[in-house]
């Protein structure tokens, strides 16, 4: 039994709370309990993590742990962290976290929407952990199937064909990916010792080039529908739209960090070759995602649409980071996947309490709202502050690594398409000082909005503890970047070393 | 003749006098007595299963005509269980007034056809897996006529036993051929004779369509819809688990054992017809209303994903088969448990009137959920598993676009699935049916299977044993 274990056993023990649990205090008891262990543990984990590193310890993965499954079939299941994984727990536990308090008055059945949120959780936390080829699968889409109802039962608007669209757009990305994986493992050794562990597929290196070449793009789509690749992105804008307060933080949050993750640790990691040869298709594409979701994020009406298009933009940075395959431009797309993690959250999260009392998330039917609700304004300018990528703050840190290692590149095709990219921290800007603009300062459009109410106590924590962890990543980030940069640079050598 | 010989087959003596007693307890049991018949079955049948639970040794008994070993022993188990749950299922609805009294033959009929399985699966030669084929699917259409002052009962029974009977006409035209070819029907002194040549692809055409109508693969599968609605659903669910799956496993045994040597001819006639069955079986799914109808599409797909293993033609292949087949039983057998009650209950069986069915009887809509995940193959239930074995048996011998296409289908198949748990979830309308408690026999059924669905997938040691007993066989075979 390995402790990483424990980051599966928690929730599970919490869904048993849960589902025992009668009334809506116990509800919310169990829920604080589990996800507060869960943040300590993820802490814990990071301490233990630097610890064991300052003490020397050089290996790839830390903490490993390997079990027999299916004898039969060679199914394993295996666990085992670097810093990228320990660094996404992190993440993972703070959002849910936060998530928790955000959802803290849900109507209707809170219960069943605790138990699917934490199953959700269970796929998301037990993917970071996995190294085994099989169990990524598998917690992969355990946490897919959660959002259709989540969605469905608690969302807002059209959320049935949002639901539907997202659950099945997802799905069709893990069908991609399911015949990636078994071509890998299929193709993992070159003396019959077949493996679905990931770092012995690494060392093995003997996927040969003609099945990298089929391989590599069904693992990266998979990957990148749920990375929000364009054209794969458009359940991204319907799906956080529809949902839930917590389920948008959750899956902007993370989620959506699980395509990103997936596509460096199975795709790039375990085909270098097919990664250098067909990666500028996809930096094409998510050149485009960069710059499209922007573009979109300025004409929307909707606060959540806005976000959503952002976060398309966003996540599209990431993958476009991680496919310029250098160990700075990699340490800056995982920087941002942690940055736009915790931003969104946050975003999704104030977005949520200001439709909570206006019940509007129209921007051109609010206004003024500074005056009004004075903590939820100032959250909502820090957050907007943290995605146009002020100094001081998380999003600075990440994009000027990204660009600083896009630029190591001095080809024609890779200069375009950096400068590109780098168009759209001005065009965030325009989204974000409008929406700033409209939303929070003028006048007061609507009477009724007079008489509302600031955040209440349990919103100030979801909130601060969101707040904390984006200045802490913009004020100290270089014991991340380090943490991150060591485990990157593995990949990016691997990758480097077929020129 | 050496009378010895009838030892050897102990599963099937078992269920022998299972069914005699049946039979003479339905005859002579007063009608006092007769109240304690549904039980009375169930526990005897529960008794066969325990006895003849996986016995290990190999036997060839009649020259050759009867061959069985660990893994029909797997498959054997495997049927016992699903005829159980559907025996217990059935307690229920065999309690109404217009089929009360056809309560005995129900019983002795369903364990005939289980038989015939047996035989089915054990034989070492055609004719004797003809004469298996045939005990399992004539007592069907008694079945199916159970309800015999409705109309659809009746049309879907005549549907049936004219299919039955042209399948069987088919098949044996087809095993002529092989006959002409080889100058025996036994298994193992076929496989010797044969070569490619145009008599052998046309008999084998033939033999493959014959068994596609039993299996109801596309395009021999229009009787399906017609049939599983009109059929008592405990018969549906009959004929959608249990007689699928020992067809499916004697399907992949035969290929295997006799048709090894030429598996490039049927493996391209296969390759078409997954493909078909499961575009096909899904693409209708979608629009169906009726729940009835909605399995039976459903159904026919998860025969496509059956052939899967069937195709891969690898011990582990059939092991993955056989596992499917018994994940498919619970998953199944939940969701007709769940239709069986509140048909009984209400009569009603369309997918509207489960809307917000949630609210008045969640612990049913849970079970119907778990099903539709299971049968979508959702993690971590065991669907889950019992699909990535599959697909990963295909995926061994180089079907990788076949596997993309029944991936992609999965897909199309978890919408379906998904408008169900909608309707009983999401939907928020005035709910049709009332809240009620549903008898014993039903829900302890349905917790059985729901249990199944949540233990099987997690708990490796069923996969090793099944593919230990399935391994083992078939390499004593070569």
């Amino acid at each position: 039994m390995n402790f990483l274990s424990l980051f599966v056993l928690i929730p599970l023990l919490m869904m048993l709370g849960l589902a025992l649990s009668k009334d809506m205090k116990q509800i919310r008891l169990v829920a604080v309990t589990g996800s507060t262990i869960q943040l300590l543990l993820a802490i814990g984990l990071v301490a233990l993590y630097l610890f064991e590193r300052s003490a020397g310890n050089t290996a790839e993965m830390l903490f490993i742990a390997d079990t027999v499954w299916y004898a039969p079939l060679n199914i394993h299941y295996t666990v085992g962290v670097d810093g990228v994984s320990v660094a996404m727990i992190l993440l993972s536990a703070i959002i849910v976290f936060a998530g928790v308090f955000a959802s803290w008055k849900i109507e209707p059945l809170p219960k069943e929407f605790f138990l699917w949120l934490i199953l959700l959780s269970i796929g998301v936390f037990g993917f970071f952990i996995s190294i085994n080829l099989f169990t990524m699968f598998m917690y992969y889409e355990i946490a897919l199937i959660p959002m259709y109802l989540l969605i469905g039962v608690w969302g807002s608007g059209n959320k049935n064909y949002a639901a539907m669209k997202l659950t099945l757009m997802l799905m069709g990305g893990s069908a991609l990916l399911l015949v990636g994986i078994l071509g890998i493992y299929f193709h993992s050794s070159a003396d019959g010792h077949l493996t679905m562990n990931i770092l012995e597929i690494a060392k093995n290196n003997a996927i040969p080039m003609s099945a990298q070449y089929l391989f590599f793009p069904l693992t990266f789509v998979g990957f990148g529908v749920l990375g929000a690749m364009f054209p794969f992105h458009t359940w991204s804008p319907d799906g956080h739209a529809s949902a839930p307060t917590a389920v948008s933080m959750l899956h902007a949050g993370v989620l959506m960090k699980l395509g990103g993750y997936g596509c460096f640790r199975v795709a790039m990691y375990l085909m270098p070759q097919a990664t250098q040869e067909l990666s500028w298709i996809f930096l094409i594409l998510t050149g485009i995602s960069v710059v499209y979701g922007a573009f979109s994020a300025c004409v929307q009406k909707d606060l959540k649409y806005i976000n959503a298009y952002s976060s398309v933009s966003h996540c599209g940075l990431v993958l476009f980071a991680l496919l310029m395959w250098n160990t700075t431009a990699m340490t800056g797309a995982v920087l941002q996947m942690l940055s736009h993690g915790l931003m969104t959250a946050l975003f999704f999260a104030l977005i949520g309490m200001i439709y909570g009392r206006t019940h509007t998330r129209d921007i051109r039917e609010m206004g003024g709202l500074m005056k009004i609700m004075p903590f939820l304004s100032v959250c909502y300018v820090i957050a907007g502050l943290a995605s146009l990528g002020l100094p001081g703050l998380s999003g600075f840190v990440a994009e000027m690594t990204v660009f600083v290692g896009a630029f190591q590149w001095s080809d024609t095709f890779h200069r375009v398409f950096t400068i590109v990219a780098c168009t759209s921290i001005v065009i965030t800007a325009v989204y974000i000082l409008r929406v700033v603009g409209k939303l929070l300062y003028g006048k007061v459009e609507n009477e009724h909005h007079l008489s509302l109410t600031d955040a209440t106590w349990f919103e100030r924590l979801s909130a601060i503890s969101l707040i904390v962890s984006v200045a802490a990543l913009g004020i100290a980030p270089s014991w991340v970047s380090n943490m991150l940069s060591n485990s990157m640079e593995v990949i990016s050598q691997r990758i480097l070393q077929y020129i | 003749m050496d009378y010895s010989n009838f030892l050897g087959m102990r599963d099937e003596l078992s269920l022998l006098v299972v069914i005699v007693l049946l039979f003479l307890y339905d005859t002579f049991g007063s009608a006092k007595s007769l109240k304690s018949f549904s039980a009375t079955a169930c526990i005897l049948l529960l008794a066969h299963t325990i006895f003849t639970f996986i016995p290990r040794e190999t036997v060839s008994l009649f020259g050759g005509m009867y061959q069985s070993g660990p893994a029909t022993s797997v498959i054997k188990t495997i049927l016992n269980i699903g005829t159980l749950l559907v025996l217990i299922q059935a307690s229920s609805w065999i309690k109404n007034e217009d089929v009360v009294i056809r309560r005995g033959e129900y019983y002795v009929l369903t364990l005939i056809t289980l038989l015939g399985m047996y035989l089915m699966t054990a034989s070492g030669n055609f004719l004797m897996f003809f004469l298996g084929l045939e005990t399992a699917s004539l007592p069907i259409t008694a079945l199916i006529a159970m309800e015999k002052y409705k109309h659809d009962s009746h049309e879907a029974a005549a549907k049936y036993v004219f299919i039955a009977v042209f399948s069987s006409a088919l098949m044996l035209l087809g095993i002529s051929y092989l006959y002409g070819i080889g100058g025996t029907l036994y298994f193992d002194d076929l496989s010797y004779m044969l070569t490619v040549s145009p008599l052998l692809i046309v008999g084998l055409v033939f033999f493959i369509s014959g068994l596609g109508f039993k299996l109801s693969l596309v395009p021999f599968h229009l009787w399906t819809a017609d049939v599983y609605q009109g059929a008592p659903t405990s018969i549906t669910a009959y004929l959608s688990v249990i007689s699928k799956g020992a067809a499916a496993f004697t399907f992949m045994m035969i290929l295997y054992k006799v048709f090894g040597p030429v598996e490039q001819i049927w493996q391209g006639i296969l390759y078409a017809l997954i493909i078909l069955t499961i575009t096909v079986g899904n693409l209708f799914a979608i629009r169906q209303q009726n729940l009835k109808r909605f399995l039976a599409f459903s159904s026919i797909s998860q025969a496509g994903y059956i052939m899967l293993g069937v195709i891969s033609n690898t011990p582990v292949g059939l092991a993955s088969l056989s596992y499917y087949v018994l994940v498919y039983i619970f998953s199944n057998l939940a969701a007709f448990g769940v239709i069986s009650v509140i048909e009984n209950r209400t009569g009603k069986v369309n997918i509207d009137d489960y809307n917000g069915l949630y609210k008045t009887n969640p612990k049913l809509s849970i079970a119907m959920m778990l099903a539709m995940f299971s049968l979508a193959g959702i993690p971590p239930f065991a669907g889950f598993f019992s699909k990535f074995f599959i697909f990963y048996v295909a995926a061994e011998q180089g079907f990788y676009i076949l596997v993309l296409i029944a991936l992609i289908n999965t897909v199309i198949s978890l919408y379906y699935y998904l408008l169900v748990v909608k309707a009983m979830f999401i939907k928020q309308d005035e709910c049709l049916i009332e809240n009620f408690r549903s008898d014993n026999a039903s829900r302890l059924s349905i917790s059985l299977c729901v249990l199944g669905i949540v233990v099987i997938g997690l708990i490796s040691g069923i996969y090793d044993q099944i593919f230990e007993y399935t391994y083992s066989h078939l390499i004593f075979n070569i």
